[in-house]
């Protein structure tokens, strides 16, 4: 349960208040996660919060958005310095488990970085689907990840489409929800497995877009967020309904989540 | 300008489950139109006088802003709905439109399907219908944006 130290040896500016850490083992490593799965980054001193993976080869990075005390200082670590983790914890995607299947990654704001190491695998190992569509959203240009990524992930056989809700000028992609782009995507919603990540109303209405053109709602999965502290379904903290979080998501059937999502009291 | 048939717009989205007779009489009133990238479609506070089924491409509706010219507030995609303000006086556009990328659609006369619906009121309230379907997902759409959906309950507002 301690913190393996792990060394900053690459930071990227992704946008005005993300960054993506890329991260070595000062020693021994933590186990490779799966694509979806999250790890709890510990800033000495400061604190421990839990960070999807948003690569998980050949190196590890993790993407994060300041919006606290911890992020903020995680975001802040600059090369060189050491930070703890542990882990990797929770579900993941099951890409795997979709070999032979369309696949649709949808994912609004931060909510591209844990689907980023599904779309790399899935990238990697291109014969093994069908069609791969990449659908986008943000707030604006501004607020897109991996932006000089998506042209490559084009190259090798992905269609990837963006929309933002406010353009700025010389913007030539889609404006409007991503729900929108739903319809767009260039695979068959019968035999598709569908991701979703992002806020939770934003995978709500993503799923429920996707399960009207016809992908099976049994082959959409979300990625839940709650406040996880342990990692390892004792503290209780993300208890969401029936489920812990941290144990058995953050990826889960969007038919599980369903009910979960339509309780005000979770 | 080529002629559209029923078949056509049964394969349609927006027409689905519309009865065979009623789509053979709006198909007189369709003809498939293409616009290059970068072709307005129509004017903010032009006439209205058609409405678009697009096929393929994608277009921007837009608002003139000023000081800071057209302003893109939602882009459509191939089988949404383009302009319904043909159906309502004064029959003006509140917002313009442009090609992004190169369109195939099917243009319908708005004054002919009019008259089609006032003189048969069963295919009038059908269109009637599904122009408020689309109204009402746009009007949803728009409020979900207003909301912001991209916000994440940690995230300073």
């Amino acid at each position: 349960m301690a913190p393996v130290p792990y060394r900053v040896v690459a930071k990227r500016a992704e946008t005005a208040e993300t960054v993506t850490l890329t991260l070595a083992p000062v020693g021994a490593a933590i186990p490779e996660p799966e694509p979806g799965q999250f790890t709890m980054m510990y800033a000495f001193g400061i604190g421990e919060v839990p960070i999807s993976v948003s690569r998980t080869r050949p190196v590890l990075e993790q993407t994060i958005r300041a919006v606290g005390a911890v992020t903020g200082a995680l975001c802040r670590a600059e090369a060189g310095q050491v930070i703890g983790l542990r882990g990797p914890f929770g579900t993941g995607w099951g890409v795997d488990e979709a070999r032979g299947r369309d696949l649709v990654l949808a994912a609004g704001g931060i909510g591209l970085a844990p689907l980023r190491p599904a779309i790399l695998r899935a990238l990697a190992r291109r014969d093994d689907y069908g069609r791969v569509a990449v659908l986008i959203g943000a707030r604006t240009p501004g607020d897109l990840l991996f932006e000089d990524e998506l042209e490559t992930w084009r190259a090798r056989g992905a269609q990837v489409e963006v929309t933002v809700d406010r353009p700025a000028p010389g913007w030539t992609g889609h404006v409007g929800l991503i729900t929108a782009l739903a319809g767009s995507a260039d695979v068959d919603p019968s035999r598709a497995a569908a991701y979703v990540c992002g806020p939770e109303i934003m995978m709500r209405l993503t799923a429920q877009a996707l399960a009207g053109l016809g992908t099976h709602p049994g082959r959409i999965r979300v990625s839940l967020e709650r406040s996880m502290r342990c990692g390892i379904g004792w503290c209780g903290h993300c208890q969401l309904g029936p489920l812990l979080i941290c144990r058995d998501g953050p990826v889960v059937p969007y038919e599980s989540a369903v009910p979960l999502m339509a309780v005000k009291e979770l | 300008m080529d002629r559209v048939s029923a078949d056509d717009l049964r394969r349609e989205r927006f027409f689905h489950g519309m009865p065979g007779p009623h789509l053979a009489r709006l198909a007189t009133a369709g003809r498939v139109v293409e616009f290059p990238a970068g072709r307005r479609v129509f004017e903010e506070n032009g006439t209205a006088e058609s409405f678009w089924v697009i096929r393929s491409g994608t277009v921007a509706l837009d608002l003139h802003v000023p000081g800071r010219g057209p302003v893109v507030v939602e882009t459509l995609e191939a089988s949404a709905v383009l302009g319904w303000s043909w159906l309502f006086p004064p029959h003006r556009w509140r917002f313009g439109a442009v090609a992004v990328r190169p369109v195939e659609a099917t243009r319908f006369d708005g004054p002919l399907v009019r008259t089609l619906g006032a003189t048969d009121p069963e295919l009038g309230y059908d269109m009637a219908l599904r122009f408020g379907t689309v109204m009402l997902d746009r009007l949803e759409a728009t409020r979900i944006r207003v909301l912001d959906l991209y916000a994440h309950p940690g995230e300073p507002r």
